[in-house]
This record gives structure tokens, C-alpha cells and sequence, in this order.
């Protein structure tokens, strides 16, 4: 059980925007250990683990496995070496079984054409084996998450992998599914796999790891046993510094009706109902919450709030005022801000500079231009203000903002959309994927904002944010709203869990709308 | 070593390099007098007063249209209406020229000016049937080129055709209408400091006005400028209206300072050339003129060279080439500048370290 299967030693990444994202890591596995790779975003768990497994390229360092010396050029290489690794997005094909996903790529021949039925029976087996019970002939884009997983974990075995890499597994999971993913994992683990667990939940590290890793900025802060740390420590060694996770808020101070949702209906662009009869009011000075598993409308809700989306049934009035034939413009001249889910595609123009990127929103007010030209003094001595006013990490505000990490690109967006006087804000998963300082200062602004008399409707998929700031929470699943609670504190995430899944649902939603 | 902020204009200044060396490699390979084509061809448009004014001559269109392409593809209208715009801008001139009789101050303003309006004109309609039928402003701005093309030769044929002239061409344009000379003994005419001007007017545009950075953010990111509440269809209409003024003012001033007769039979190619002058300039309307002088200057030469020795013109159209494959493929050189970038911030971490 002790002996070392996998050395990887003072690997340095540099990436070609000349961020450091590996500064000299040494990590080293026990056979059949569940070892946790934890940090903050961006901390560089990602690229460590895209360099074992062949998709990075690091500047120096060493790979050990089994005593041996390996490069490990590409993603095969890694397969072949016995390395698996379960991406966060997950790489499957919508439209095909899970059997034909499982052996895609390695699949079993009759002559020239693929044998099904051994596809079939081989994937049934390993799925036994290791007590997945899945029925392989379904098809995956019928499948909830949790089992896309595990089809992903099984894709993984049957390619022979000892070392199984899990990239924030449980990001995507309710509690419950959580739970299971757990077992299975232990049951790995007796079989003799290793597994890197990396997440940033703490308690989820402290249930199911032995050993654990962290790195913070890119640096290796020790490798400890689960057993040795606190809580506490641990977010003290990936932070630097103590967390707030509790926030004072100040008492509710409710003013006007700033957006008043009736009936609405929502289609994506393939034809398919989204969003079905939503109603809701959200109130100057309060925090709305949505929480939900991500896909069950919260994107397209979103999307006509700001006003991307201008077919959809219903009604949607913000201030009283139909936003029905009102442009982006209109509804921002009205105080709205958004900040997007994707904020990559719709949040930057990441080969423009900071200073472009800051008053895209707000370029035409008279203190930033004049009527033909910009104002090149004021906008740049803007910028100078946000970039410090927000933290925002960055040379200056000539930097290109692809350049930045992705928690400062977040800075960015907020920074321009919190700085355009916003009445309503529209927050979709404002702190997914960026470090654990930026979603703290973030979630501090925007319950400054609240304090300020503004409307803010937050969704998001992190039940601790929702849970913490919300004043009124409301679950979503698959275009309704399955609960709504006017007491957040009371609330458990098993509870919270149990609507997301749907296993409950609240018919009346009183206290979703106001008299 | 160089720094990772300079690369850029160092992978320019190599790519053109590269490129040089390959054509003279190929010269080398098809001539019998090797060394003697390439020193006409460095040197040739520097050895007379006459044909360094040939450079001058030919940067001029490609000044408008550079400007008017960085323009347009700034807001990611990616189309060659430029050429089309530049024809009728000619033409447009020349109708005015012969048709409407004015006094000799007002006439030349008065032709540019309705020859840049037909441009814009001409140019907006990809853009209009990019908003309203989605269709690709590249594919229907190509096809509009060979309308305008026609269109010019119909009008030629039968409204300006100078029946006595032995070839399909105009009647004489009159003085009134012509640009002067501003340097005796040469072609070189006050359209150059049009298009000098177009190009500052150029820059104040895309980088300094509030229209200019619209349609810069839209073709970045068209998206992001839809989410900010930019409006995305005056964006697409101004960028060509205004693309395709420049162009046609490029095509007017170009017949009255260059031609007696309008006899356009076919269409000149400025467009064409001003996305070879638009990649070099890195869309910046400053730089056009740098990128315009480049490639005059390499044609002139070639065409020095051609004259003189047993080497064809066409070689510059292998430079040309080479210098666009190179700048525009990412991974050239990328390898290189990682290392540049990785140095840096080794550095960097042990300066930091060190404090």
C-alpha cells in the first residue's frame, strides 16, 4: 500500500501568456490512495494535471512512474501508461450508448465493422464489475449528470487506467449525487486504483481523501494527511489567509418593484421549451436567488432579463415598464447590468486592452466622450480607479485582458457592470471558476449593492453563495421554480438538494411574487 | 534579446525578410543574370527622380484602399467591396468630369466627392443584405464587384466612348477636373496628400472616435458588443458606408490625377492589394501608408528588374504571398515567442524572490 506508484518532480509551467502556472511542484502518489489536489482557481492544479496527462507540455521537471522515467507527450501516451482523467466538462458523445462511448477509439472488430454485441457485453461487464449497474444501451444525451460521470469514470477503467484523475468531479453534482460518487470511489480505491481528487470543498476532502496537496499561485504548499489538518488550516495553507465565509449582512431594506416576471416562457434556439410560465418579483434592496442544477433554464432566464433573448412569451417589466421592444440599450439606460455565465463570449473582447474593455457599457455617457470623439484623460484615469478599486491584477490598463487569469477577467466584467450605476443586476454564476478571494470580494460587492438599494437576482450553482447571500431563494428545475424560501438561514443543502433533483416540489411558491 | 512586446513587429520585419530570400532564391534558380535582377530590383526605383515618383504614383491608391480595408475589416466585415467602390469611384469622376461642366476649383471636389458617395453607396449593399438575409458580405461583395465592373463598361461604351480613339476609351477629361502635379517631371499629384490625410482621418476614426470604437469592439467581439447595448447594424452599415467612401474617393482621385481618359475595362486590383496592405499594417490606419510605400516599392522594382534583365514581374507575387502565409499562420515563430514570454517571467520570479 505504501509504496510510491507516480513521482511527478519540480515541474514548471509557463504559459505563453506568461503566466507561471507551475513554480517548481514536486507531488508524489501512494498506490491505492485518494489524493487531493487542492487550491484556489487558477492556482495551477489544472495544468499539473494537464501535464500528466500529456496535455501540456512543461518548460522542465520529471515524471516518475513505477520507478521509471516517462514523457508523456499527449493524451495516449498517458492511456497507454495506465493514467486516466475525468474532465470536468465531460467528453462524451450526446448521441451515442454508453457502450459505444466507452469503447470509442478502442473498439472490439468483427472484419471491418464494429461488434456491438461484444461492445455491449464488454461494457456491461466492466460496469459490473466495479457495481455501476448502468444499462448500457441507453443513449447518453438521455442521461442525468451524475451518470454521465460515471460513464466517463468506466470509459476511463476499461482503457486500463490505474491512476484515475477526477478535475472537480463534484462541481456539477447535487449532495445526494455526491454521496454516490463517493462509494463508488471507495470501491475503487479497495480494488487498488489511485485516484487525484481536485476540488476546492473542504469537508468533501476531509470525507473521502487520505492525503492531500496544495497549491497556491502556482507553488506547492505540502502534502499532508487528511487527518493532520483542520478545516481551517487547509483554507488558511490554499488562501494564504483566513476566509470569510460568513457575511454581516445589514437588515432588509425593501424599496420599489424593479423586475416583475409573469408567465414567461422561454425557448432555446433547437425549439425547446426552457423556461415554463415563470412568475416572480424582485424588489430594490433585496437578493433573489436561483439555485439549480445548471441546464434547467437558468441560462435562458438570464439571457431575456438581459435582454439577449427577445422571443419569449409572458411578461417581463422592470420599473413598471413592459421591457417588451426595449433594446439592450433601453434596459441598461434603466439601470440593468449583467454579468454573463460565459464571460469569455460575452463578457470581454479578450484581444482588446483593459481600458476597451472597461467602458463598453458606458463609453457614451457625456463623462467619457464628447459627441464625436472619447474622452482620452477621464476614461483612463477611470481605469486607473477600477483596476484599483476592484483589485484587479493587471500591468496596466493596456493589457490585453485575454492576458489575465481568470478571476481578474471576472474583476473586469464586474468592474464595468457594478460601475455603470446599476439599479438591477443581473449575476449569473458570478464567481464560477474563479479563486476563492476573487468570489469573496465579489459576493462582498454585490452585497454592498444590495445595502445600496439595488435589485439583484443572483443565479448560481454553488449552494454555499446562494445560501449566503440570498434574502429570498428560489430552486429552478427544468424550467420551474420547484421551491422558494423566505427563510435562507433555516434552509439545509440536503433540503436544498432534494428540489434541485425534484424530488420536491412546492406547488403553492408562496411569497414568489408580491401583493 | 528582444522583448516579448516587440515580437510582433519583429515577426513582421522577419517575415518579410524570409520572404525576399525565397524570391531571390527563385530568382536565382530561373535567370541567367541572378545578382544583376535583384540589385535592379533593391535599387532600381532609387536610381531616377522618375522612378521613385512611380512609387509614389502607385502608393496612392493603395493608401485609400488600405484605409478604407483596415476600416472594414476592423468591424470584422471581412469583404472586398473596396474594389468595386474604387471602380466606380473612378467612374463616377469621370462622368463628372465630362458631363457636368464646373469651374476649375470646385469641379475636382465635386467629382471625389460623388465618386466617394457612389462607393459608400456600392459598399452598403453587402451590408444590407448581410443584415437583412444574412448572407455573407464576402461571397456578395465579390459577386457586386463584376456588376460594378460592367455596369462601368456599359456606361463607358455608350455614354463616354470617344468614337474617334482607336481603343474603348473615354473623351479626353477636361483640365478643369484634373488633379495637378504637385513635383515637376513626375505623375506625383495633390491626391497624395488626400490620401496622407485619409489616413490620419483614418486613425482619429477607428481609435480615437466613439463610432470607431464601437465598430472595433463589435469586430473583436460581436457578441460582447451586442450584451453592452452597442447596436450591431449600425455598426455593419457604417463601417462599409464609410469603407466604401474612402474607396471610391481612392478611385476618383486615381483617374484624375493619374488618367486623361477614363478606359477602366477591367478592374484595377487596388482592392485585392489592400488586404496584403491591411495584414502589414495590422489594421492601424497610421501604418497603412508605411505598408502602401513597401508594396509600391517592391512592384516598381520588379518591374525595373523585368525590363532590364530576363526576369518577370510575377516574382513579386511570390514575396507577396510568403509575407502573408507568414504573418498571418499564428504558430510562425509561436515557439519562439514562448520562449521569449517564459524567460520573462522566469526573471520576473526571481526579482520578486529576491526583494
Amino acid at each position: 500500500m505504501a509504496d510510491t506508484i507516480l513521482e511527478m518532480k519540480n515541474i514548471v509551467k509557463i504559459y505563453s501568456n506568461g503566466v507561471v502556472a507551475n513554480d517548481n511542484i514536486s507531488l508524489s502518489l501512494k498506490k491505492g490512495e485518494i489524493h487531493a489536489l487542492l487550491g484556489e482557481n487558477g492556482a495551477g492544479k489544472s495544468t499539473l494535471m494537464k501535464i500528466l496527462f500529456g496535455i501540456e507540455t512543461p518548460e522542465s521537471g520529471e515524471i516518475i512512474l513505477n520507478g521509471k522515467s516517462v514523457a508523456i507527450r499527449n493524451p495516449l501516451e498517458a492511456i497507454k501508461l495506465g493514467i486516466g482523467m475525468v474532465h470536468q466538462h465531460f467528453m462524451l458523445v450526446p448521441s451515442f450508448t454508453i457502450a459505444e462511448n466507452i469503447i470509442l477509439g478502442v473498439e472490439p472488430r468483427k472484419g471491418i465493422f464494429t461488434d456491438m454485441d461484444k461492445a455491449e457485453e464488454l461494457s456491461r461487464r466492466i460496469s459490473d464489475e466495479y457495481n455501476f449497474k448502468l444499462d448500457v444501451g441507453e443513449k447518453v444525451e438521455n442521461l442525468p449528470v451524475g451518470i454521465k460521470q460515471k460513464v466517463e469514470i468506466l470509459k476511463a477503467l476499461f482503457r486500463g487506467a490505474e491512476i484515475l484523475i477526477l478535475d472537480e468531479p463534484t462541481a456539477v453534482l447535487t449532495p445526494q449525487e455526491t454521496e454516490e460518487l463517493f462509494i463508488q470511489l471507495r470501491r475503487l480505491k479497495e480494488k487498488g486504483h489511485t485516484i487525484i481528487f481536485i476540488s476546492h470543498k473542504l469537508d468533501e476532502i476531509k470525507q473521502i481523501c487520505d492525503r492531500l496537496t496544495i497549491m497556491r499561485n502556482g507553488k506547492n504548499m505540502g502534502t499532508y494527511e487528511t487527518t493532520d489538518l483542520t478545516t481551517k488550516e487547509i483554507s488558511r495553507l490554499m488562501v494564504g489567509r483566513d476566509v470569510v465565509t460568513k457575511f454581516d449582512k445589514a437588515a432588509l431594506n425593501l424599496r420599489e418593484t424593479a423586475v416583475s416576471i409573469r408567465k414567461l416562457e422561454v425557448w432555446n434556439t433547437a425549439g425547446t421549451k426552457k423556461v415554463n410560465g415563470l412568475d416572480f418579483d424582485v424588489k430594490e434592496g433585496e437578493i433573489f436567488g436561483i439555485a439549480g442544477v445548471e441546464g434547467n433554464g437558468q441560462s435562458e432566464l438570464a439571457q431575456v432579463l438581459a435582454g439577449l433573448i427577445e422571443n419569449y412569451k409572458g411578461e417581463y417589466r422592470i420599473f413598471g415598464e413592459t421591457a417588451k421592444g426595449l433594446s439592450i440599450k433601453d434596459l441598461r439606460s434603466k439601470g440593468m447590468s449583467y454579468i454573463p455565465e460565459d464571460r469569455m463570449t460575452y463578457g470581454i473582447a479578450e484581444n482588446m486592452d483593459l481600458l476597451s474593455n472597461l467602458f463598453a457599457n458606458q463609453y457614451d455617457k457625456e463623462k467619457y466622450s464628447g459627441r464625436i470623439f472619447l474622452k482620452k484623460k477621464p476614461m483612463e484615469q477611470a481605469a486607473k480607479d477600477l483596476i484599483s478599486q476592484f483589485l484587479i491584477k493587471a500591468g496596466s490598463f493596456k493589457t490585453k485582458v485575454g492576458m489575465l487569469s481568470g478571476g481578474n477577467i471576472q474583476k473586469v466584467v464586474v468592474a464595468r457592470e457594478f460601475s455603470d450605476d446599476p439599479k438591477v443586476i443581473i449575476a449569473n454564476q458570478p464567481t464560477r471558476g474563479i479563486d476563492v478571494g476573487a468570489a469573496e470580494f465579489i459576493r462582498k460587492k454585490l452585497l454592498e449593492l444590495r445595502d445600496k438599494g439595488c435589485a439583484v437576482i443572483l443565479i448560481s450553482a454553488d449552494l454555499n453563495e446562494v445560501m449566503e447571500l440570498s434574502d429570498r431563494l428560489a430552486v429552478m428545475y427544468k424550467g420551474e421554480f420547484s421551491g422558494v424560501f423566505k427563510d435562507v438561514s433555516a434552509l439545509t443543502e440536503e433540503e436544498l438538494g432534494r428540489y434541485m433533483l425534484g424530488i420536491e416540489k412546492d406547488e403553492g411558491l408562496e411569497g414568489i411574487v408580491y401583493a | 534579446m528582444l522583448k516579448s512586446s516587440q515580437f510582433n513587429t519583429f515577426r513582421t520585419a522577419l517575415s518579410i525578410a524570409i520572404a525576399l530570400i525565397l524570391s531571390f532564391l527563385v530568382i536565382f534558380l530561373v535567370s541567367d543574370q541572378p545578382v544583376e535582377a535583384i540589385m535592379r530590383m533593391i535599387t532600381g526605383p532609387l536610381s531616377s527622380k522618375r522612378l521613385f515618383a512611380n512609387v509614389i504614383e502607385l502608393m496612392i491608391p493603395l493608401i485609400f484602399t488600405g484605409v478604407s480595408v483596415s476600416i472594414m475589416f476592423s468591424a470584422n466585415q471581412i469583404n472586398l467591396g473596396a474594389e468595386g467602390s474604387f471602380h466606380l469611384g473612378g467612374l463616377v469622376a469621370a462622368v463628372v468630369g465630362l458631363m457636368v461642366p464646373m469651374s476649375q476649383g470646385v469641379h475636382p471636389i465635386a467629382a471625389i466627392l460623388l465618386g466617394g458617395l457612389t462607393g459608400a453607396v456600392f459598399a452598403a449593399i453587402p451590408a444590407i443584405l448581410k443584415i437583412f438575409t444574412t448572407a455573407s458580405e464576402l461571397v456578395s461583395s465579390l459577386m457586386l464587384n463584376y456588376i460594378a465592373l460592367f455596369l462601368g463598361n456599359y456606361i463607358l461604351s455608350y455614354y463616354l466612348r470617344d468614337t474617334t480613339a482607336g481603343a474603348l476609351t473615354s473623351h479626353l477629361l477636361p483640365e478643369s477636373v484634373k488633379l495637378q502635379s504637385i513635383v515637376s517631371g513626375t505623375n506625383i499629384h495633390i491626391g497624395l496628400f488626400i490620401a496622407l490625410l485619409t489616413a490620419v482621418f483614418g486613425y482619429l476614426f477607428l481609435f480615437k472616435s466613439k463610432l470607431g470604437y464601437m465598430l472595433r469592439i463589435s469586430g473583436e467581439n460581436e457578441k460582447f458588443a451586442k450584451y453592452s447595448g452597442m447596436n450591431i447594424v449600425t455598426v455593419i452599415l457604417i463601417s462599409q458606408l464609410l469603407g466604401g467612401f474612402i474607396a471610391g474617393v481612392g478611385g476618383s482621385v486615381q483617374l484624375l490625377g493619374m488618367y486623361r481618359r477614363f478606359s477602366w475595362a477591367a478592374l484595377l486590383g487596388y482592392g485585392w492589394d489592400a488586404i496584403i496592405v491591411t495584414t502589414l499594417s495590422k489594421k492601424n490606419p497610421l501604418f497603412v501608408p508605411l505598408a502602401a510605400f513597401f508594396l509600391a516599392y517592391i512592384r516598381i522594382g520588379a518591374d525595373i528588374m523585368s525590363r532590364s534583365t530576363d526576369v518577370s514581374p510575377e516574382i513579386v507575387a511570390i514575396t507577396q504571398g510568403i509575407i502573408i502565409i507568414l504573418i498571418v499562420a499564428e504558430q510562425f515563430l509561436s515557439g519562439y515567442k514562448h520562449k521569449l514570454v517564459a524567460r520573462e517571467a522566469r526573471l520576473q520570479m526571481e526579482t520578486e524572490g529576491a526583494e
